[in-house]
């Protein structure tokens, strides 16, 4: 119990320390969103209320923003974010291919984490890299010119890594 | 002696391709041979050859080398820049001659272009505002600060410039609009949201030349009298979002922005505001909800933005691309913008140009250009030895043309005549090996999953109409169902909310106007003309054409295919996932798929 009031506290403080940042309250709840995600990765739900008491808006339009958004997440994601890229370009060379494979690989549906917490697997719409599609983007390195044959070794690279 | 230039591309696909990482071997390279100091090593904007990238361009000689790999580097460095012989073999190859150029305005790629709006683009540090001032920059705004603003938006009315985010409103008569809608608070709001999934026009804009979006941004707060802007940036776009940042800052000190802007009592800055991944924040009205703070759905209009905008307040919305336009305009005068393109469509558009084509990347070329041309001379025609089938411009909302129309000039009349629309600018370019009814699905997946859910029509008929599409490619499709979707499509378009709906079923309309032989093989005979949809191939083997090479069994992931080296092979169609991969290793032809 302990334990969770500690954790209260920092979570006042960091959106105390956010909001502070604006000089305004007005229309800032996007970016604040943002902000929070930026700190823990995801928007805890702590946060959120906290957000919601500070900024005086109710928690469900807080949350009616959270999920129209397709840049929110609700709960935590992993180590390293593979967005594979299913953009017209991409689509048209192959790009659900090479998302078969990964999901085959990492054994994940799109929008899933490794129970380890390695690996969360997304699709986008477009990462502007089209003269060298299919691609795909790990965290922020983009990989080009795929084919489904050299994702194990992708990936693979991200296994040494860590250890 | 000056300093000699360098110049490395450093947009998104050029620093995919390694860009980055030849840089750093070149400084080391440079420093080793003690010449570091005769040479400045730029990171320009993109270049728009995308596929050719790491792309190298040096100075004042002007040689662009390509597809320059770090392992290349070394060779560059003591070859050309030492010993100033010429590596032949990382010049540009030219595919229908197989000569090696130099100057690369002479490629077919750049040689039909016009190059106004990405006239800076690969030529100058995007980070350093002195190099945009090098190149006129700011001109255009100081002219405009001696002119009157009724004056300015005359001037952008006469040029005949049309809103480059879609929907191709006259944009000097949006300025006006605003001008005299009634407030003292205005605002300028810049869209760069381009959800468009397969176009990369406003990023490469913003990434190579921000300057360029900011001024015409001045130049429109000065004219509207507004003294706020908004860039609203798409949330994949972090290194658009860091120069354009960088770019304000150097603007504001060089007081350029700020309050009392060069004391003639004009006060202007300029805020950015990330998008959070949602494709109908593209739309005005969702636009501006978004930057609010709200969810991002639109509202009916009037009124318009240009009269109630953000907050409620008078509100112009340009595109980026729109918005960099403005400062050639003001600066040269309407004349020369209006001297280029067509009748109803005046200056060059960025195109996007991707998929089955060679050379993908982006191009600027003057409105009313062909399409043949556009494709076949700057695109490099068709990748391997396919035949073209159809092009599909304006992504989720527009439409699909076949070989007919390759003789379509391009501008905003012709292409929305045809059934397609010119968009944002997405030019997709489609091989025999596409299959059309599963475009029609790909756009309708995208545009389902992204409709807000305000508005019934957009919500419901989406969801009905890819319903049916999914049923189609599985091979379960019924005759009745193209009317069906051709009625969907029609109630879906007439009495949607907001662009997304409306334009939504264009993609399925144009395709059912241009292919529906297709949709009807799927639907009769249960076969996909182009072999791609999975429930309705099986794949077999041409025992003439194989030569038992085993090459194929190997690369099966099911074992589905049965013989040794020298024996017959079978493909055990229960076993077989249909994932292409034997058709794709085989050299001989031998994979039949029906
Ligand atoms: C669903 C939807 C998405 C849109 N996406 C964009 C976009 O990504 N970029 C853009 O500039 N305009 C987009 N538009 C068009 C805008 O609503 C608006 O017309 C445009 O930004 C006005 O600028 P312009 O007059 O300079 O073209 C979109 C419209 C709709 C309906
Ligand atoms: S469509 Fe994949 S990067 Fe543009």
């Amino acid at each position: 119990m302990a334990n969770e009031k500690l954790e209260s506290t920092s979570t006042i403080e960091t959106i105390e320390n956010i909001l502070d940042r604006y000089p305004t309250k007005d229309g800032i709840l996007i970016s604040a969103l943002q902000d929070i995600q930026n700190e823990y990765g995801y928007l805890p739900r702590e946060s959120v209320e906290t957000l919601a008491k500070k900024l005086k808006i109710p928690l469900s339009s807080v949350y009616g923003v959270a999920t129209f958004f397709s840049q929110f997440h609700l709960s935590p994601r992993g180590e390293n974010v593979i967005r594979t890229c299913l953009g017209t370009a991409c689509h048209v060379r192959g790009g659900a291919k090479i998302l078969e494979k990964l999901q085959e690989v990492l054994n994940l549906d799109v929008g899933g984490t490794t129970e380890d917490m390695k690996y969360t697997l997304e699709s986008v719409a477009c990462i502007g890299a089209c003269g060298l599609a299919p691609v795909l983007m790990i965290n922020n390195d983009t990989f080009g010119r795929l084919t489904p044959e050299k994702i194990p070794e992708i990936i693979n690279n991200y296994e040494k890594d860590s250890k | 002696m000056s300093r000699r230039r360098i110049l490395f591309c450093a947009g998104t696909g050029c620093i995919s391709s390694g860009a980055f990482k030849a840089r750093d071997i070149l400084v080391s390279e440079l420093d080793r041979h003690g010449i570091s100091d005769d040479f400045d090593i730029i990171a320009s904007g993109c270049h728009g050859f995308c596929e050719q990238g790491p792309i190298f361009i040096i100075h004042p000689e002007n040689i662009f080398y390509c597809a320059v790999q770090p392992e290349d580097i070394k060779e560059l460095v003591e070859e050309y820049l030492v010993n100033g012989n010429v590596v032949e073999r990382l010049l540009y190859k030219d595919i229908s001659t197989g000569e090696r150029v130099k100057d690369h305005m002479k490629i077919g790629f750049y040689a039909k272009q016009k190059r106004l709006v990405l006239r800076n683009c690969g030529l100058i540090d995007p980070e350093n505002i002195q190099e945009y001032i090098d190149q006129q920059g700011y001109e255009g705004f100081k002219k405009a600060l001696e002119i009157d603003n009724s004056e300015i938006i005359e001037e952008v009315k006469k040029s005949g410039l049309r809103g480059r985010g879609g929907a191709g409103f006259p944009t000097g008569l949006k300025w006006e609009f605003t001008y005299k809608a009634e407030g003292e608070k205005k605002y300028i709001v810049c869209n760069a949201d381009e959800g468009d999934p397969g176009a990369f026009m406003d990023r490469s804009i913003l990434e190579g030349d921000p300057h360029n979006v900011i001024e015409g941004m001045l130049i429109a707060g000065f004219a509207l009298n507004a003294n706020e802007g908004y860039v609203y940036v798409r949330a994949e776009y972090p290194l658009a979002v860091k120069r354009l940042r960088k770019a304000i800052e150097q603007a504001r000190e060089r007081g350029f922005l700020g309050n009392n802007i060069f004391d003639k009592g004009f006060s202007f800055d300029i805020k950015i505001k990330e998008g959070a991944g949602a494709f109908v924040c593209g739309e005005e009205t969702a636009l501006l909800a978004s930057i609010e703070g709200k969810r991002g759905m639109p509202r009916p209009r009037p009124p318009f933005p240009a009269n109630e905008g953000l907050w409620g307040k008078p509100t112009c919305l340009n595109n980026v691309e729109t918005f960099a336009n403005i400062p050639l305009i003001i600066r040269e005068g309407f004349e020369a913008f209006a001297s280029i393109g067509t009748e109803g469509s005046k200056g060059t558009k960025v195109f996007a140009l991707t998929g089955k084509i060679n050379n993908t990347g982006l191009a600027e070329v003057p409105n009313g250009i062909l399409m043949r041309e556009v494709i076949f001379d700057i695109g490099g025609g068709i990748k391997g030895d396919r035949e073209f089938k159809a092009v599909q411009i304006g992504g989720p909302s527009g439409g699909c043309l076949p070989a007919e129309h390759l003789d379509l000039p391009i501008d905003y009349d012709s292409l929305t005549q045809a059934g397609a629309m010119m968009g944002s600018g997405g030019l997709v370019v489609m091989d025999e090996d596409t299959c059309m009814v599963d475009l029609a699905r790909y756009f309708l997946t995208f545009t389902q999953n992204e409709s807000c859910g305000k508005c019934t029509p957009c919500r419901e008929g989406t969801m009905r109409m890819l319903e049916i599409l999914n049923r189609i490619v599985q091979g379960k499709g019924k005759e009745e169902d193209l009317e069906k979707l051709e009625y969907l499509g029609r109630n879906t378009k007439d009495t949607s909310l907001c662009g997304l709906g409306q334009t939504s079923p264009n993609p399925i309309l144009s395709t059912l106007r241009y292919f529906r032989h297709e949709y009807i093989a799927h639907i009769r005979e249960k076969r996909c003309p182009a072999g791609l949809c999975p429930d309705l191939i099986t794949y077999s083997i041409h025992q003439e054409n194989c030569k038992r090479c085993n090459v194929c069994a190997k690369a099966c992931p099911a074992d589905a295919i049965s013989g040794k080296p020298k024996e017959e092979h079978h493909i055990d169609v229960d076993l077989c996932t249909k994932c292409n991969n034997c058709f794709e290793v085989c050299k001989f032809n031998a994979i039949i798929k029906e």
